[in-house]
């Protein structure tokens, strides 16, 4: 197999009949149950709510170039840092990967037709966006000023923003997580084609299987939460408020229930694309299969047990700080273990540097310097320090961008081929790669050192003597907002004007790839047997010679 | 530009030591796995369109061995933590007592001599000093960055922590949990003082009431002493000498009669009932602010002997050295 | 190519969707499916259990006597009402099974029918504690020599009912659709699934009242 093959002109691919093709007109996108269509519905909704949440951060950075609160009043700031956060976290990272790759590859991966259930399907993208939607109602009409974690007392009694809108919106789109989660268990334990056993299973369906773990035992918590949250603004209930004899702390151990799980929802399915990435790029089986998998499942379940390392500082117990500050040092083991072994497949490989690729090592260390600094703060001793600072800030990022969003446009590149039919530029697409990675890490890195030093998140003025750092990370911001527009342009270009791809432009092996670019609704004209070892690229080498 | 914080406090060098060994760790397997990586990716780029890697034996104790190395190394991170943060959590008994209550956007501090200040603090360094801290509205939390020291400041409990500053100087206070529109502009200062300076502070401006003076009017104003009379066959038990001992409770159970249990029982009286006593006492939720809760703590603090020799002259000694102001 | 695939797939059974293989692979998906779906409903009302038992540990004397203030001889009834639905629901799914067509509808209506009285009850509660000053917000009164926390007290008993007594009409809702299939002659001892999957989710929601009943009801009780 070769790299990048176009294919030879001529009639007989152009009116191949695909998924894309097969139907035309707006009922048969949005009445579709083919998961490929909803895939591509939620590539739309999901970039649509990016570039909202983006919009909110360059307002965030443009604000904090200056020391003082001069370019917004602090209430419109507030609902700046709520806004970006809600938005990237509720309609963008939860539901991206899960929506757009996990939708799309995983049937084809396992060899199925569709997943288990098509019409929950597209019913989850519905929620998606109308919880979504909701949620921007509430913007539209003068924000929410809670910032997304909605503290109480003061998102229940003394916040004047849409706090219930909000939280109706959020509650809608978790029920779409909930269901993706639903039909993606289901579809890996009881879709895989005949041969296809757990252990010749991409690491991607993994990966995604332990994303739906999570999804389903974590979401319904917040969803009750947020519940509790607008029966409370609604009818006065004091749940929550200690003017009623509530208890703020409790809101917290419920939220972080969810919400520490949830950015595993978030991490999970990247580091799954980079399994895939990974072999693919070096074209070598992936080394320790079996304990990339295992350190999957092993993070979804140690995920729920690590909660009140958020709240540290919030009056918890010292023997309950403790539990979960060692729990917490034990979830890093098994992303510890998928970059050793990441590290180990490049070994004695045949590595391309493909813009896939880019992506992934620039991820392997990015994951890496955010996953240590998560470290910092399950040291109790250090976390009373710099908790609700700018380093958290900093850390976060670092996964969530330098981590997922890397993940997911590497994912995005490598089955564009297979998703459209087309090939993007190559040239531009390693350009944007690299200024996403310069761009990343000048806004942040700076934020690791304002964070030590005290400046605590969320404030829309700051003492004069942080101001060059801050300088220096909305110079960033604003570099990686480019590196973020150009990817934009050219898939929409290449829609149109790229060359058409092969079946299997990067010689890599996988059901998907066995099936045309872009697949036929059915996926498969047959169903396939799948007789050798996942990724068994020196097999396929000799078999393909002798 | 500054690149790290000072350090002003004793906690600050120990929190400092640790952020130290993680920034090592943390750059050398930055650098161990950023280079594999660049080196692999040069060393074994494909040389051919067509080329395909050969398969490579697995190491299962290679896997072992790069899962215990880590392993070993958060846990001594944790025990690490955890003695910074023993550290951290246990307040001295002879600690200078300062009270704290943080409300939309401002943080109100009340020594118990009296003196009164809002946004700002003055210790003395060299000296424990312990803050005790209440909420009137939503969560704030207390942040002195130079000294390492952070607590949230929850409505409805008190939260307690302390510090000792060790260098003069003015330092940066944060309110460090997003509390509504002026939340950044919730700051002030914390000055540290050589303790000849504290007592000329001490000394020089106005003092208003002792917070225990106050708590003793809230009492009178809310009729405490008609069943806390201090008299044998009293409707409440007695507050004389109350403070920091054991009380037995209605079960069997003994629990010390700390801040947070009075504070408790004067908000939610039903939750521990003292044996040998009707449960009639009124909830007060509600009826009294959070600042005068903790006048009202002050106040019965001060019916009981300080608890060691160290904390009788930290006690008598503030009162000791203001002269009296006409 | 594709008409012809898509011709494949629909042989088969009218009720065997397209991207199965067949019915034994399509029922143990939408089984999986449901038995996953209820461990996010215990998830769910988890939540709620959870803030319940620890104001009332916090908050016992308010909890106990907020507690006595309810109906147990209504709640009683009610509990049996349910257990007897659970009954019937799954005598329907014991027919459904066994293709004995004539006996769904029945039972499945009487278990609508068990439902709806259910509701009816907590209705004749809630307008009860309505008139008793008893919900919480601005026309709350403390009940008669309960501490003010006895409002947290019915403020959980809302939420938790309120929750699971929405679960209940989404039953109702979702039996009415099962008698209209059934009615259409859709189940037979070969295709049952339907039903079988309404009934778990309906004694799930069984299963929650009887944590609800003695939770809020029965605990601490010192009158029936």
């Amino acid at each position: 197999m070769s790299t990048p093959a176009v294919s030879p002109p001529g009639a007989a691919r152009a009116h191949r009949v695909n998924y894309l093709n097969e139907r035309y007109g707006v009922a048969s996108w949005l009445l579709t149950v083919d998961h490929k269509r909803i895939a591509i519905l939620y590539l739309i909704g999901v970039t649509f709510f990016f570039a909202i949440g983006g919009i909110y951060a360059s307002l965030i950075r443009l604000e904090l170039l200056t020391p003082a609160g001069d370019v917004f009043q602090s209430e419109t700031y507030n609902k700046l840092f709520t806004g970006h956060g809600v938005m990237m976290i509720f309609f963008f990272m939860i539901p991206g990967i899960p929506g757009v790759l996990g939708n799309f590859l995983v049937p084809l991966m396992i060899g199925a037709k569709d997943v288990a259930f098509p019409r929950l399907n597209l019913l989850s993208w519905y929620l998606f966006a109308i919880g979504g939607l909701t949620a921007l109602w509430a913007v539209v009409h003068g924000g929410v000023d809670t910032g997304w974690t909605f503290y109480t007392p003061y998102s229940t009694v003394y916040s004047n923003s849409w706090v219930v809108v909000t939280a109706v919106g959020i509650f809608i789109a978790g029920f779409s997580s909930i269901l993706t989660g639903l039909n993606f268990l289901v579809t890996i334990h009881t879709m895989r084609a005949p041969g296809m056993s757990w252990m010749r299973m991409p690491l991607f369906c993994w990966g995604m299987y332990a994303t739906a773990i999570i999804q389903i035992l974590g979401t319904p918590v917040i969803a009750i939460t947020l519940l509790l949250v607008a029966a409370e603004r609604l009818f006065h209930l004091g749940i929550f408020d200690p003017a009623q004899g509530g208890d703020p702390v409790l809101f917290q151990h419920l939220f972080w229930f969810y919400s520490h799980p949830a950015v595993y929802i978030m991490v999970l399915p990247a580091l799954a694309v980079i399994s895939e990435l990974v072999t693919a790029f070096a074209r070598k089986p992936i080394y320790g299969y079996k304990f990339i998998a295992g350190s999957s499942v092993a993070i979804a379940v140690l995920s729920f047990l690590v909660w009140g390392h958020h709240m540290f500082v919030s009056g918890q117990s010292v023997y309950a700080g403790l539990v979960f500050s060692v729990l917490s040092f034990m979830v890093a083991i098994p992303s510890a273990i998928k970059v050793f072994n990441w590290t180990a497949t490049l070994y004695k490989g045949s590595v391309s540097y493909q813009t896939p690729m880019l992506y992934a090592l620039g991820f392997i260390g990015l994951f890496t310097l955010g996953g240590l600094t998560g470290l910092f703060l399950a040291a109790i001793g250090i976390d009373v320090h710099v908790t609700d600072t700018y380093f958290v800030v900093a850390h976060f990022h670092y996964i969530m961008v330098g981590g997922t969003i890397m993940g997911y446009l590497g994912g995005l590149h490598y089955w564009w081929p297979k998703i459209s039919g087309k090939l993007y530029p190559e040239y531009w697409s390693r350009v944007s790669a690299w200024v996403i990675f310069l761009g990343f890490n000048l806004t942040f890195f700076p934020q690791f050192i304002l964070g030590y030093l005290g400046m605590p998140r969320r404030y829309h003025a700051y003492p004069e003597e942080f101001q060059v750092l801050n300088v220096f990370s909305t110079a960033g911001a604003s570099i990686l907002g480019v590196g973020y527009l150009i990817p934009l342009v050219y898939f929409f270009w290449s829609m149109r004007y790229g060359k058409d791809a092969a079946d299997n432009p990067w010689g890599a092996t996988g059901l998907e790839w066995q099936t045309a670019s872009p697949p036929p609704t059915e996926n498969f004209a047959e169903t396939p047997v799948v007789t050798g070892k996942p990724y068994d690229y020196a097999t396929v080498a000799e078999a393909a010679l002798g | 530009m500054e690149i790290f914080p000072q350090q002003a406090s004793t906690f600050a060098p120990h929190v400092d030591a640790l952020y130290g060994f993680l920034i090592a760790v943390t750059a050398f397997f930055s650098l161990l796995i950023g280079t594999l990586v660049v080196v692999f990716a040069i060393r074994y780029r494909r040389r051919s369109p067509d080329e395909v890697a050969k398969d490579v034996h697995e190491s299962a104790v290679l896997e072992v061995v790069w899962t215990v190395i880590p392993l070993g190394l958060v846990l001594v991170m944790f025990f690490w933590g955890a003695s910074v943060y023993f550290r951290i959590t246990r307040p001295p008994a002879d600690a200078l007592d300062v009270y704290v209550t943080g409300k939309q956007w401002m943080w109100k501090i009340q020594h118990t001599d009296g003196h009164r200040e809002m946004n700002e603090l003055h210790v003395p360094v060299g000296r424990p000093v312990r803050l005790t801290m209440a909420s009137e509205d939503v969560i704030h939390s207390f942040f002195v960055p130079a000294f390492r020291f952070k607590r949230d400041v929850v409505p409805g409990r008190f939260s307690i922590a302390w510090f000792e500053a060790t260098l003069p100087g003015k330092y940066h206070l944060f309110c460090a949990e997003y509390c509504g529109t002026r939340h950044s502009g919730m700051i002030g200062w914390v000055y540290a003082m050589k303790p000849s300076d504290y007592q000329a502070w001490l000394a020089g401006g106005v003092a208003g009431e002792t917070l225990a003076a106050a708590g003793a009017k809230r009492f009178q104003e809310h009729a405490c002493n008609t069943c806390h009379a201090e008299q044998a066959g009293a409707r409440g038990p007695s507050l004389n000498g109350l403070f920091g001992k054991q009380v037995r409770l209605q079960g069997g159970q003994t629990i010390v009669a700390d801040e947070g249990y009075i504070r408790e029982s004067i908000v939610n009286p039903q939750a521990k009932l003292v044996e040998g006593y009707p449960p009639i006492m009124p909830t007060f939720q509600g009826l009294i602010s959070e600042e005068g809760l903790l006048q009202l703590i002050a106040y019965i603090k001060s019916l009981s002997p300080p608890a060691a020799p160290g904390a009788a002259a930290a006690a008598a000694a503030p009162a000791e050295r203001k002269p009296v102001k006409p | 190519m594709a008409e012809a695939a898509r011709a494949l797939a629909h042989e088969g059974p009218p009720e065997l969707q397209h991207h199965f293989e067949n019915l034994a692979a399509q029922k143990e998906a939408v089984s999986l499916g449901m038995w996953a779906f209820l461990v996010t409903e215990v998830l769910f009302f988890g939540g709620m259990f959870t803030a319940y038992v620890i104001y009332r540990e916090s908050y016992r004397a308010a909890f106990e006597g907020a507690s006595n203030l309810l109906d147990i001889r209504l709640g009683a009834f009610n509990t049996a009402v349910l257990i007897l639905s659970s009954l019937t629901m799954a005598l329907a799914v014991r027919a459904a099974s066994l293709g004995d067509r004539r006996r769904i509808v029945p039972f499945l209506s009487l278990t609508m029918l068990l439902g709806t009285v259910f509701l009816g009850v907590k209705v004749v509660e809630y307008a009860q504690k309505f008139e008793h000053h008893e919900v919480p917000g601005p026309h709350f009164l403390v009940p008669h020599g309960l501490p003010p926390q006895s409002e947290m007290f019915f403020s959980l008993y809302f939420c938790m009912t309120g929750l699971h007594a929405l679960h209940m009409i989404i039953g109702i809702g979702l039996l009415t659709w099962l008698v209209r299939r059934a009615r259409r002659g859709d189940f037979s001892e070969r295709y049952n699934s339907p039903v079988e999957m309404v009934g778990l989710y309906w004694h799930f929601v069984d299963i929650v009242w009887i944590f609800l009943f003695p939770l809020l009801y029965l605990l601490g009780r010192h009158t029936l």
